[in-house]
């Protein structure tokens, strides 16, 4: 019994993505395929704990599926009397020698594709790809179910209805389109890691987890783009320092302040690999390689004083190069402090006002700095400030604590 | 499959020369491949007239029958494989008459 529950648990994880791209080929609409995958996942949970676990759970579960589907068309032909075309497209042509062909990677440029907007971008890849149900994802966001329900509804029938292609992009559209499922899968790794708003867990692994998954499946498919991979690298040195980020008591520990004992030298090591492979490669680092790159040197630091700063301020100069966002400079000048001291990282800081006064970092950053310069009025108050915008419970609670000691 | 490429504005100002221009190449492309279906200008919106027909006689109202600050000025109406295509035909055509375009799909028959 827990044998079968523990095979359909694992086939879900392996498979779900796969049986979906599958049928979405062969019937080319996504409601059926996603439909007829959750059909035949429900007939193993039915089946396998008495008749036991098939020799080939994925064979099985596609060929469930496939006859779910089957049924269904039938069914509807029945009623509207006549039959259901194919809607979507995709390319008979067999792929070009060297690029792997799988439907896996088509269906993640349709989830991802940059006519539906990008809450239906994430909810649509979490769904299709990740196997989430909706009530899952709905809870990961905090939002309503009938608003994710409807949300994935409604870019279903838009990608049959204007009929967004399922294939893989052109190469000359590939960088701007892998850029653009990486912003998803990105987003999602962020809103796992820390939540974005209060009154939910300030980590919920479902989401970190299921972004490195999908990752993990693009950098399978694509080995040879470095942004993947350096997207993959980054996400693993992040989640690395999971346990480390929160307190017993539900808060929040900045990196200086972290028991590195704790830190998971598994995924270290994986993703300083992946980091030296792409140094390796001698092209140019895109965003995320550069930011992979300084997650590296913080992760190799096993005490925080030992950080090369200088190093993490080169990448951060890099960085700038490529991304202007103000968000970016506010980071650099956390480096810029520890290489240059307080007082010239918080002239910096102040420079960033007009474009970050609503956001909590810049605040808390603020607040730290004239902490460490000794501005203990001016401090408690831009923690103060920091501690009345939105942001997740276990930030709320470090905050607070840091602006007690100021009393 | 058929797309319906509107061109947005705020204002009915003419195309200038070297937009027109741009636009009449990109029509001659959009021949040439198979893409051409239609396209036209149109008049500003407060020259239509609404007609309502579904009672008794019909009735004649002046003016939009929504009054927005961005309105369609011109159309294409674009024969493409799927949306991808469509997209870059219509980011040409954005470029080509210096406006903003929205793409609609045509419902099949």
């Amino acid at each position: 019994m827990t044998d079968a529950r523990e095979a359909i648990a694992q086939a879900h994880r392996k498979e779900w993505a796969r049986v979906v791209a599958s049928l979405a080929r062969r019937f080319g609409d996504l409601d059926i395929a996603e439909e007829a995958a959750a059909e035949a996942f429900a007939t193993a949970v039915e089946r396998w704990p008495a008749g036991g676990v098939p020799p080939n759970p994925g064979a099985w579960l596609t060929t469930t599926a496939n006859h779910k589907a089957l049924d269904r068309l039938r069914r509807e032909a029945k009623r509207e009397g006549k039959h259901k075309e194919a809607q979507m497209l995709y390319d008979d042509v067999p792929a070009p020698p060297g690029t792997i062909d799988d439907d896996r990677l088509r269906l993640i440029f349709t989830c991802c594709h940059p006519a539906l907007g990008m809450e239906a971008r994430v909810a649509l890849t979490l769904r299709m790809l990740g196997g989430l149900t909706v009530a899952e994802i709905a809870r990961a966001f905090l939002a309503q179910e009938s608003a994710i329900g409807r949300r994935i509804t409604r870019a279903k029938a838009k990608i049959a209805a204007a009929r967004i292609p399922y294939r893989v992009p052109t190469a000359e559209d590939l960088p701007v389109r892998v850029d653009g499922v990486l912003t998803v899968l990105f987003l999602v790794f962020n809103e796992g890691y820390l939540a974005t708003g209060p009154g939910t867990d300030p980590l919920r692994p479902r989401l970190t987890d299921e972004s490195i998954r999908l990752t993990r499946l693009l950098h399978a498919l694509m080995p040879s783009d470095g942004e993947v991979a350096g997207l993959l690298a980054l996400m693993l040195l992040i989640e690395a320092r999971r346990t480390a980020r929160v307190s017993a008591d539900g808060e929040l520990i900045p990196l200086d302040q972290q028991d590195r004992q704790v830190w998971n030298t598994t995924l270290i090591a994986e993703g300083h690999k992946l980091v030296r492979a792409r140094l390796a490669s001698g092209e140019a680092p895109g965003r995320y390689q550069i930011l992979a790159a300084i997650n590296a040197v913080h992760t190799s630091a096993r005490d925080e004083r030992d950080t090369d700063w200088s190093q993490v301020v080169a990448l951060y100069d890099q960085l700038v190069l490529r991304d202007s966002s103000p968000i970016v400079a506010l980071n650099r000048a956390v480096a810029i402090a520890e290489l240059d001291g307080p007082d010239v990282a918080l002239a910096t800081v102040r420079r960033l006002e007009g474009s970050l006064a609503g956001y909590r970092a810049f605040h808390a950053t603020r607040a730290e700095l004239l902490r460490r310069l000794g501005r203990k009025e001016e401090s408690r108050d831009a923690y103060g400030e920091a501690i009345r915008l939105p942001g997740n419970d276990a930030e709320t609670a470090h905050l607070t604590r840091r602006r007690e000691q100021l009393k | 499959m058929q797309y319906l490429v509107s061109v947005v504005n705020d204002n009915t100002d003419f195309a200038t020369g070297s937009e027109q221009a741009a636009i009449d190449l990109f029509n001659d492309q959009l021949i040439a491949d198979g893409n051409w279906v239609f396209a036209a200008g149109l008049a500003a919106p407060e020259s239509s007239t609404v007609v309502d027909n579904r009672r008794e006689g019909p009735v004649f109202t002046d003016g939009p029958f929504v009054e927005t600050k961005e309105f369609i000025v011109g159309f294409w109406i674009m024969e493409a494989p799927d949306l991808d295509a469509a997209l870059k035909l219509a980011a040409e055509g954005s470029k080509a008459c210096n406006r903003k375009v929205e793409v609609r799909p045509v419902l099949q028959p």
